[in-house]
């Protein structure tokens, strides 16, 4: 439920960010990205490279990285397809970032499973932290967005980081995690709680064999 | 309980490293090459005979779905598995376990049925914040090229076969099969007008099957132990093993494997430590991902999870993702938060999805607090009427099922807040949460 984002002015957009260019290694990789479709459908890449771009920018800025309006008219000039094609793509995904962001994206999740768990203290806690919706802090640390469901319902509440997942958590253990990256310190991903990934907390009720050994449950097949 | 035996991922929570050796010695990749010398014909059939219906939600038979794939691929038209890796229906997350703690299911699975369906490659569309899935199932196929197991003479096998990831970036209407297909050729993922269906021109206007992770990982195991063996569970129409992910107010939320219609009450009791305050506790579930009607605590405790016990009381199995929600649930707040999901996630195309799920949002909210009159629910109930059946995709019934479950089952508890809010005698529902 994040507010309308403020895009930066453009002609301080085009001066920072008209020169943009692949990196030598960003290159290479926009190769292996193309080279995964059919000849003539080049098209199809746009969302890696949009992705490629957007961590470029962010490496660029020390921030999880934005898609200023140069950089999604290099990626379209890279497939060889209309800016606008490729502009209502950024504008449709939510991954792609209209505007900057900080070096943290935290992004909790909001929709009903995580609800159920107590999203709502995961909220309250990023905002003691000083963190709100739709803003990013004014030291450019954290960026808070409510997002819609990310997959981990058997470990919520949870909150994506930047590229890891926060699980089982808690008012107190978000707080924790949010000390714990504005000190500089790299917080454990994963459940937050006693538990080995989506097994029911306290051990698994079934496999259990596989916790100590890669068990080949073959031999038992009749 | 389903017997650790009969467990198809049997690495599901990851104890275990989900890289080839170690995958190989669980038994995946053990003479695939034999499996395919089955014959392509003998493979359909067999996944016909298995019973096994599409774990994506809709339950469609997937080797019937695989026979409508051109045997004799036309020149320049060749056959594409896409397999649905974009979990993105809330209470959903088991392709995110098979993908980081079992890939290779999911990989020797998309060359067997690629190669079933005489496709040229497998496209897996992973949601784009599957970000360390993505990276685990980039590597697991790397490596599987490595080992000459995909790619130029596949296993051995003769069959060239290639499989390629692409990551999603946001968006839940692209796990819509059409929707994925225009994502995959880089535009805003937007569903298609069907026919033509993707069997006859899909991913690039050639035949594409659309497959859930799911059904794709279950199918090596299901040809090496025989469709009798996966026909063994399960009530009739509803066979095989199944992953449940089970969310909300239970003591241990999990994702397990266990056989199709156990019993609600068996899966909790066996897998969750119980309902959170005890079976007394328990007001509703939504059995089967966010899209499905809520079920009173009454209807579903014993009711078989299975797609026909579960559409028996009103409801569905979708996609087997169970929430779970106990007495201190506010209610009309859990299904209003879904309505702001979809109302998120409407792609824009379909006016009566794209004004709809925002208004019945609105008025939900409103319900929520008791902002409204009584007649405003027969009129929500009549615009769900109106968005359902009338969009270009499910989403539109996604978006109205949800809310007239609601309707159905809690009408008196959204009444009394009405007429606490107009009369002041009767409490409000204090939010649990």
């Amino acid at each position: 439920m994040a507010d309308a984002v403020h895009i930066p002015d453009e002609a301080e957009t085009r001066a920072r960010w008209g020169g943009f260019a692949w990196t030598p290694a960003n290159a290479e990789q926009a190769k292996v990205i193309l080279a995964r479709y059919p000849k003539g459908r080049e098209q199809s890449a746009v969302m890696p490279l949009l992705d490629l771009a957007q961590r470029q920018v962010g490496n660029d800025t020390q921030t999880q990285g934005w898609l200023p309006v140069p950089v999604i008219e290099f990626v379209a000039k890279q497939v060889n397809v209309p800016y606008m094609r490729v502009y209502e793509v950024v504008t449709f995904y939510t991954m792609y970032n209209m505007a900057p962001v900080g070096r943290f994206h935290v992004q909790v999740c909001g929709t009903t499973p995580c609800m159920l768990r107590g999203s709502d203290d995961v909220l309250a806690a990023c905002k003691n932290k000083g963190l709100v919706k739709g803003k990013t802090t004014p030291d450019g640390l954290f960026t808070l967005t409510e997002v819609e469901c990310l997959g981990a319902c058997a470990n919520a509440p949870m909150v994506q980081i930047n590229d890891d997942n926060f699980e089982d958590l808690t008012y107190d253990s978000t707080i924790a995690i949010l000390e714990a990256l504005a000190e500089g310190r790299t917080p454990t991903p994963g459940p937050q709680i006693d538990r080995q990934v989506s097994a029911p907390e306290g051990g698994p009720t079934s496999l259990k064999e596989m916790v100590s050994e890669n068990h080949d449950y073959r031999d038992h097949w009749s | 309980m389903l017997a650790d035996k009969d467990r198809i991922f049997t690495n599901v929570y990851g104890f275990q490293d989900w890289r080839l050796a170690a995958a190989r010695m669980r038994g995946d990749w053990d003479d695939t090459k034999a499996l395919m010398l089955k014959g392509q014909d003998p493979i359909i059939d067999e996944m016909k005979a298995s019973g096994l219906r599409g774990r994506g939600g809709a339950g469609f038979p997937t080797g019937t779905k695989w026979s409508f794939m051109p045997k004799e691929p036309k020149p320049g038209k060749p056959n594409f598995l896409v397999i649905n890796a974009d979990e993105s229906e809330p209470g959903s997350c088991k392709d995110r376990e098979i993908i980081r703690h079992d890939p290779h299911k999911l990989i020797e699975g998309a060359l067997i049925a690629g190669y079933a369906m005489r496709a040229r490659a497998a496209y897996i569309y992973i949601r784009g914040e599957y970000i360390r899935e993505a990276e685990t199932l980039f590597a697991a196929v790397a490596e599987a090229y490595d080992a000459g197991l995909i790619g130029r003479n596949a296993c051995g096998s003769g069959y060239d076969f290639d499989v390629f990831v692409h990551r999603g970036a946001g968006a839940y209407i692209c796990g819509e099969e059409t929707a994925m297909l225009e994502s995959l050729e880089g535009k805003k993922g937007q569903p298609r007008l069907k026919p033509p269906f993707p069997a006859g021109a899909g991913l690039y206007g050639c035949p594409t099957t659309v497959n859930n992770v799911e059904s794709i990982a279950v199918a090596p195991t299901i040809l090496r132990r025989g469709a009798g063996w996966f026909a063994s569970f399960g009530a009739e129409n509803n066979r095989g093993t199944k992953l449940f992910q089970i969310s909300g107010h239970v003591n241990k939320p999990c994702v397990v494997e266990e056989a199709m219609s156990i019993p609600f009450r068996q899966l909790i009791d066996e897998h969750c430590g119980g309902i959170r305050g005890g079976w007394d506790n328990l007001l509703a579930v939504i059995p089967g991902g966010s899209s499905v009607p809520l079920v009173p605590a009454k209807e579903i405790m014993d009711a078989p999870m299975d797609f026909d016990g579960l559409r028996a009381v009103g409801s569905g199995l979708g996609t087997a993702a169970v929430i779970v929600m106990d007495k201190s649930t506010d209610i009309v707040r859990a299904i209003s938060r879904i309505s702001y999901f979809y109302k998120h996630e409407s792609c824009g195309q379909c006016t009566p999805c794209r004004e709809g799920t925002g208004w019945m949002w609105r008025v939900m909210e409103r319900l929520r607090e008791g902002h409204a009159d009584v007649e405003e629910i027969d009129m929500l109930q009549e615009v769900t009427k109106q968005v359902e059946g009338h969009t270009i995709c499910a989403l539109g019934d996604a978006a109205a099922w949800p809310v007239q479950g609601l309707i159905r089952h809690f009408r008196p508890e959204i009444e009394r807040r009405i007429a606490a809010r107009k009369g002041g005698d009767a409490p409000l529902a204090v939010a649990a949460e």
